[in-house]
């Protein structure tokens, strides 16, 4: 038994099975994205005014990333291409760029992530908050603190934690939190209105903390939504360079007995990486810059 | 008539070298549509019964609150612990099986059994195509299905017990109530989802680019237009839905605040969480899948039972192509109604006059299906079976629950009903004796089709005339009691709410109903029993047919060999004519077959 038009296109629809299969999945992707991206406008006008975290992102990776996710796009049609003149050699060859780009997308990420996991939002009880990195003793060796929460200081037990500010101008003048040493003060003032990028290290007592969170999902609904929308075109990323690898690995046999639907497992193959990099182009703008 | 494109199918139809796959790859891991259709339709029947099961549990709490359950009393207490002590339903766990009972019977029962079993089964039979488009593809799907359900009925065995929030799970409470029954819930419906989606997929490609030659759109029976406009609704509504599932799934899991508010309180104690997120979100997401989601339950059962009715009616449908464009319309409209499930929600009035209009535009284009095939039955002459019986009632018990939808797509008289038993009776009406009526007559329609035995008739009509009489003292006397003010959900029966000396509450009347829904539940649950038996004692000694084609029907299901082989077709096929076409003057017997070609040809 033959199923009809898995390669040949069907003269009055002018499709073949599986790219029409494609289209209506990627349709079904669009509903997913698509309300992610509705909750993502209904939390931010939601949001009560201050408490979307803005500003936060690394927008130079992001947009090395955005770079390297459109070139991937750009050698899977030449792949395609490739094949189309007959040409193995040159497909293979875009074809590992391609894969070679999804995961350079990748290890970028997870480093952006990293960052993020050591990266804290403090909320004083007395209503300022800063941003900054947490380090610790540990038996002698300075460490970054990862993942730490207001959880973590009360199980720990820990009383005051070491505090590196982002910016010194997070005090404004007048509003100097905590009890800063006579160098600290003199150093916040030295750098106060030449621009961020000045750290200021401090001790700040628990006693004094409302909330401690790192930049990670529970801290705050704008965290939330990266972490998740980011993930999810993570895991679609991850899984196209998957299926892509075994068209490169596994494809010879197929194109020597059947090129022409090796060709079309390439172009459906490809149709969806062009749908994970075009979330990617709707993904930067408004998590790094808007 | 536009002429059918030429199309050139290499039907490999015929199938001397057929290889024998083993028992594994034959009726376990099999891609033959017909197999995966079969084994969605006995999963789907299991859960069916199990659903049932929990709603019967449910209704002795309500009728006899605090007593203990007969005969299931000390293996429930065994099962699930002190929730169920000494036989009692807690509320805890009436709260799980209240759940529990809307996921399995839309999720694991209807759903599966109308969508998947039946369409896997006789569409791709009905447009000619020797099987679906990506048989790989249906059956992962199938296995999806299989993992969800298996997830779920799992949920039910953990310390904690299933989901308590009802099946639509709405947040905070779902997030906030303690253990990890919500948990299962979701990872079990993010399965069902993407079971759904393939099956979707497979659907909409087989029916696009399988038919066979000559089967043009307006050539296609009905049933298989009404699975495509619902496989396009399963296709673009659930995704929301896995969104959303996936969010609160961060919410339970990793701490987030999705749909969890600024300032709120857990147990008396304020939250260890950022606020920030929205309630209202969960909603919007979950309905924009949950109204969609009430056609793709109503819809096949249509399409079914509109082959049904031109079947016994021996004439064509009346208004055929009407009903397809009421089909489409519908479709096309159910995406923009789902707010009118959150009246009360304080969205805003202008928001809620919106999807007012829009419900109300709806119920046009359900009326032109319902109205067609009241009209179609004037003048036909009728063959009396139980099939016939089944899709005759499905008429009114749809009619009824959909008229009693209007004063809830109303919102001034939603804020009275607004979850009351009226909304219990209106959907149940819908789904209920509506859809599974529908399903029961698909399942005695294809019967013979699958097993090549008809089911016994006299049975039949015991199942029929008792479920029919049971399923409206079920949920007739519900109308009421939701109008005198009972809210759904109360695990006593609303005894709490009873009207005292000088209290103004549920009156005696509503409470005493209770008592006669609840034997009215069992005696229906007993009314399936001939179903059962007839069911199992059908396919080893039922009246063998004598033909391919016992009920002398039009479309191409019967115009293959019973049961239809690997392949379905054992010659080319093609189409000549329109589905329905019955009692042709002229003509020796009062059908034509699809695929008989014109007589000048």
């Amino acid at each position: 038994m033959d199923i009809p038009f898995t390669t040949k296109a069907r003269p009055d629809t002018g499709l073949y099975n599986a790219k029409l299969g494609i289209w209506l999945f990627l349709a079904s992707e669009v509903m997913l994205f698509g309300a992610f991206f509705s909750a993502y406008i209904l939390l931010r006008v939601g949001a009560d005014p201050g408490t979307w975290a803005h500003g936060l992102m690394n927008v130079p990776i992001g947009t090395f990333n955005t770079f390297v996710l459109i070139a991937s796009s750009v050698t899977v049609v030449m792949a395609w291409a490739a094949l189309k003149s007959r040409n193995y050699s040159l497909y293979r060859n875009c074809m590992i760029i391609t894969i070679m780009c999804a995961l350079g997308f990748l290890v970028v990420k997870s480093f952006e992530y990293a960052e993020k996991f050591r990266h804290y939002e403090v909320w004083m009880k007395d209503g300022s908050r800063m941003t900054g990195h947490i380090d610790y003793d540990d038996g002698g060796v300075k460490k970054h603190a990862y993942f730490w929460s207001t959880k973590t200081l009360i199980k720990k037990k820990i009383e005051s934690i070491s505090f590196t500010s982002d910016d010194a101008n997070q005090w404004a003048p007048g509003q100097y939190y905590p009890p800063m040493t006579k160098e600290q003060l003199e150093h916040v003032k030295k750098y106060a209105d030449k621009g961020p990028q000045h750290h200021a290290v401090v001790t700040i007592k628990s006693a004094d903390i409302q909330r401690l969170s790192a930049f990670v999902p529970a801290h705050s609904t704008f965290f939330a939504i990266y972490f998740t929308m980011t993930a999810l075109h993570g895991v679609h990323v991850l899984g196209g360079a998957i299926v892509l690898s075994y068209f490169l690995f596994r494809g010879r046999k197929m194109w020597q007995t059947d090129p022409d639907r090796f060709i079309n497992r390439i172009e459906v193959g490809g149709l969806f990486w062009h749908f994970v990099d075009l979330v990617w182009i709707f993904l930067f703008p408004i998590m790094y810059i808007l | 008539m536009q002429t059918a494109p030429h199309i050139d199918i290499q039907h490999g139809a015929h199938e001397q070298g057929h290889e024998d796959l083993g028992f594994w790859r034959t009726y376990i891991f099999s891609t033959d549509h017909k197999v995966i259709g079969i084994q969605y339709g006995v999963m789907a029947l299991v859960f069916l019964f199990f659903g049932l099961m929990l709603m019967l549990a449910m209704r002795w709490q309500i009728a006899k609150p605090g007593e203990p359950i007969p005969f299931f009393g000390p293996t429930m207490a065994q099962i699930f612990g002190d929730v169920a002590a000494k036989g009692i339903m807690s509320p805890d766990l009436y709260n799980t099986f209240g759940a529990m009972h809307g996921t399995i019977m839309v999720f694991l029962a209807v759903v599966p059994l109308g969508f998947a079993a039946f369409g896997n089964y006789v569409v791709p039979l009905q447009i000619g195509a020797p099987d679906m488009a990506f048989p790989r593809v249906n059956m992962a799907s199938f296995w999806a299905f299989f993992v969800g359900c298996v997830i779920m009925v799992a949920s039910f065995f953990i310390p904690s017990g299933a989901a308590q929030f009802g099946w639509t799970s709405y947040s905070p409470g779902a997030t906030t109530t303690p253990g990890d029954g919500q948990t299962y819930w979701l990872i079990g419906m993010i399965f069902l989802i993407t079971s759904s989606l393939l099956g979707a997929v497979n659907f909409i490609v087989t029916i696009i680019q399988l038919r066979a030659p000559g089967m043009t759109w307006f050539r296609l029976p009905f049933f298989c237009w009404a699975q495509f406009v619902t496989a396009f609704l399963l296709l673009l509504a659930f995704p929301p839905l896995e969104t959303a599932g996936v969010m609160q799934l961060m919410d339970k899991l990793l701490g987030t605040s999705f749909f969890l508010p600024t300032g709120l309180f857990v147990g008396g104690n304020p939250a260890d969480i950022s606020g920030g997120g929205s309630p209202l979100l969960w909603q919007h997401l979950f309905w924009f899948l949950g109204h969609p989601e009430v056609y793709v339950l109503i819809l096949p059962a249509i399409g079914m039972v509109t082959e049904i009715i031109a079947n016994s009616i021996r004439k064509p449908i009346w208004g055929y192509k009407s009903m397809v464009y009421a089909l489409l319309v519908l479709g096309f409209l159910s995406f923009i109604v789902w707010a009118h499930h959150m009246y009360l929600t304080g969205m805003g009035t202008k928001i809620s006059t919106f999807f007012q209009a829009t419900t109300m535009i709806i119920s046009i284009p359900s009326v032109i299906l319902l109205t067609c095939l009241f009209i179609s039955l004037w003048g036909g002459a009728m063959r009396f079976r139980t099939h016939t019986l089944f899709a005759l009632a499905f008429l009114p018990m749809f009619g009824i629950g959909g008229l009693t939808g209007l004063p809830l797509g109303f919102n001034y008289s939603d804020i009275l009903l607004h979850d009351s038993y009226y909304v219990i009776a209106h959907f149940h009406y819908v789904v209920a004796p509506g859809t599974i009526f529908g399903l029961f007559a698909g399942i005695y329609y294809w019967y013979p089709k699958m097993t090549g035995r008809k089911m016994n008739e006299a049975l039949g009509r015991v199942h029929f005339w008792l479920s029919l009489v049971f399923m409206n003292l079920i949920f007739m006397p519900m109308f009421a009691q939701g109008m005198a003010g009972m809210s759904r959900r109360m695990s006593n029966g609303g005894a709490s709410y009873a009207s005292d000396d000088g209290v103004i509450g549920l009156t005696v009347e509503a409470i005493k109903s209770n008592t006669s829904i609840s034997h009215a539940a069992f005696a229906l649950a007993l009314a399936q029993i001939p179903f059962i038996i007839n069911f199992f004692w059908a396919m080893q000694k039922g009246e063998k047919v004598t033909s391919d084609n016992p009920w002398d029907s039009t479309t191409l299901e019967w115009q293959t060999p019973t049961p239809p082989p690997h392949g379905n077709f054992d010659k080319p096929i093609e189409i000549f004519r329109g589905p329905y076409e019955y009692s042709v003057p002229g003509h020796p017997v009062d059908f034509v077959p699809q695929n008989e070609p014109d007589k000048k040809n």
